[in-house]
């Protein structure tokens, strides 16, 4: 519902300064406003090495890091997202698709297929936040039930690397059904016990929160991710006080028992790696004999 | 009693005022009498006239009025020995929904009500039925134990949504709404959801997943109220009422929709000007529907469940 809500790290921009950075040399940390050298800040996998700023990543990005190299095979690239409501606000929904397609280059918010996690079989969901906030219309409902569908029928488990300012509006009520349609399908998949890994990065709130992402058999985030119910901006204009620091963030989250673990970025093929390891000893996961190690191969992006 | 009322329902309000007054006199003239008659056709006509053509937001005004009939009128206008059940077992008792059991022409069921208050003073003990985690939990607790004991399930919605708060975050709303959802969808026995008022986003469906949902006529529900809708797509809460009809949230768009299952009709002019009628209503629908549901097995209404839900969405599938 909050997708555009305003980051809590983008503090004070410096245009001017930025503007005076070459393109494609120089990255400035939205965090710390430190500048970067690309190159080092890609190779940290766009964390800033000075504050530990998880930047976004893209889906692509996201598979990259996650999945062995050619592994990733994507499912449902035909499921496509429509208009059905007729939805116009200040501009028309249909507007606001095309213009996201070509912002994100991506058909919707998330991308979801096959793949190796260290030779371990998984079916995968990857969101992307610049596709409308990762916001979650049908079309995200049906790729997300798909992917739990999929890994019931072949058995296999499911990783799912969420980022989401929750339930699309422009779908209005068919976007909250989503949330009773993804809920229903991890039920199903943990009825077959069959495991399902949730990574929340940042942000994961509302309705996506709210339902499958919340439903992990095991919960893991990454540094400092925005993490919650509502938005931090609406609390704060329902209590009328200032929110405490840290308030929503992956570590208040988990103090307060609703996460399993907080990882770096450069830990999480490897968490993901033992997770599998310790639920699909009997199932037909594991390929060339990979399986059983904690891996320690963090690929570059 | 004089119902407070909206600006559209003015001359309604205004015509009753005049039979109001004319009543009063308690005159025998056969002139007055007359004109009392023919006020009356009026006022039949304008009912009609205005009710008849409700926009969504003024529905969305409807289902707020603070006469309306909430859970706990209904629950004693529908069901026998109601005994309300308290506490998360976990946490603490949240005001904002009552649960317990009743009987239902004789027969046992679990009621689970959001509830709010009829006034300012009780209204803030319930929260305006703004649900914590805590309630989330207590109602799952309720209706796992009319699953254990194979008792229908019936839920009377009326939330302007789960509660954004300090305390509702540390205590993981979220969580609570997305396993309320995963775990309502498991139930072995009957759920019918009836959203009477408010239905708003995860705070109404955290309670609100089941084999058949009903609507009141003037009821709403969406993913989002209007009004945050209108202040985050058009950054503006006086668009409210574009945003109403954009989202289209009344029960006839929501059959259209295929999200709610029936629609149950109101008195004219809103369920608070004749909640016993109201309730008669909601009454004869919970009989239909539980005459049907509860010959399923429990298989049955888990998978018809599953389906239900599974076809919901939109997409183009090339």
């Amino acid at each position: 519902m909050t997708w555009f809500r305003k980051e809590q790290f983008t503090v004070l921009k410096a245009p001017q300064l930025k503007d005076r950075i070459p393109d494609g040399l120089w990255y400035k940390c939205d965090n710390c406003l430190n500048i970067l050298y690309i190159k080092d800040f890609m190779q940290n996998l766009k964390v800033c090495p000075r504050c530990n700023f998880h930047a976004r990543l893209n889906a692509d990005e996201r598979i990259a890091m996650v999945v062995d190299e050619g592994t990733f095979q994507e499912i449902d690239t035909n499921v496509l997202p429509t208009d059905s409501l007729k939805f116009v606000d200040s501009k028309p929904y249909c507007e606001r698709l095309e213009t996201a397609k070509q912002k994100a280059n991506m058909t919707e918010a998330i991308k979801t297929g096959f793949a190796e996690i260290n030779g371990y079989k998984v079916v995968i969901g990857v969101m992307d936040f610049a596709f409308i906030g990762g916001s979650m219309g049908s079309v995200v409902g049906e790729k997300v039930t798909r992917v739990f569908e999929t890994a019931l029928d072949k058995k296999l488990p499911v990783t799912m690397v969420c980022t989401s300012g929750g339930a699309r509006m422009q779908e209005a009520i068919l976007s909250l059904m989503q949330m009773a349609k993804t809920s229903i399908a991890v039920a199903r998949l943990s009825e077959a016990r069959l495991p399902y890994i949730s990574v929340l990065t940042n942000p994961t709130t509302a309705g996506v929160m709210a339902s499958f992402a919340s439903l992990g058999d095991v919960i893991v985030a990454e540094l400092n991710a925005l993490i919650g119910f509502a938005g931090p901006r609406v609390i704060q204009q329902t209590i009328n006080q200032i929110l405490p620091k840290g308030f929503q963030r992956s570590e208040f989250v988990l103090e307060h028992g609703f996460l399993d673990i907080i990882i770096h970025r450069r830990d999480l093929k490897k968490v993901l790696t033992n997770l599998l390891s310790y639920f699909c000893l009997d199932q037909n996961t594991r390929l060339k004999g990979k399986a059983g190690k904690g891996a320690d191969v963090i690929e570059v992006i | 009693m004089a119902l407070s009322s909206f600006d559209f329902e003015k001359p309604v309000v205004e015509l009753e005022q005049k039979i109001e007054n004319l009543q009063a006199k308690e005159s025998t003239n056969p002139e007055v009498r007359k004109e009392l008659e023919g006020l009356e056709e009026q006022l039949e006509e304008t009912k009609k006239q205005i009710y008849g053509n409700l926009t969504p937001w003024q529905r969305v005004q409807l289902a707020r009025h603070i006469a309306r009939p909430h859970s706990l009128d209904y629950i004693s206008l529908l069901f026998s020995d109601w005994m309300e059940l308290h506490g998360d077992r976990t946490f603490a008792d949240d005001p904002a929904v009552v649960c317990g059991f009743a009987h239902f022409d004789g027969a046992p069921l679990a009621v689970i009500g959001q509830q709010k208050g009829k006034d300012t003073k009780e209204n803030l003990a319930r929260n305006f039925a703004m649900m914590h985690p805590e309630g989330y939990r207590k109602a799952l607790r309720i209706m796992k134990l009319a699953d254990k004991f194979a008792l229908p399930i019936v839920v009377l919605i009326d939330t302007p949504g789960a509660y954004p708060g300090i305390g509702a975050e540390e205590r993981g709303q979220a969580e609570a709404i997305a396993r309320n959802i995963k775990e309502m969808a498991l139930l072995r026995v009957p759920i019918i959801v009836i959203i009477i008022g408010e239905g708003a986003s995860g705070g109404a469906l955290g309670v609100g997943l089941g084999n058949v949902v009903l609507m009141l006529e003037n009821a709403w529900y969406c993913v989002i109220s209007p009004e945050g809708c209108a202040s985050i797509l058009w950054r503006d809460r006086a668009m409210a009422p574009q945003s109403a009809d954009a989202l289209k949230l009344t029960a006839r768009d929501l059959i259209e929709l295929k999200v709610v299952d029936e629609v149950i009709p109101e008195p004219l002019g809103g369920a608070h000007r004749n909640p016993e009628e109201a309730a008669k209503n909601i009454r004869v629908a919970l009989q239909k529907h539980l005459a049907i549901l509860t010959k399923k097995t429990p298989k049955q209404l888990q998978a018809d469940r599953f389906a239900k839900y599974r076809a919901m969405g939109v997409v183009i599938e090339n």
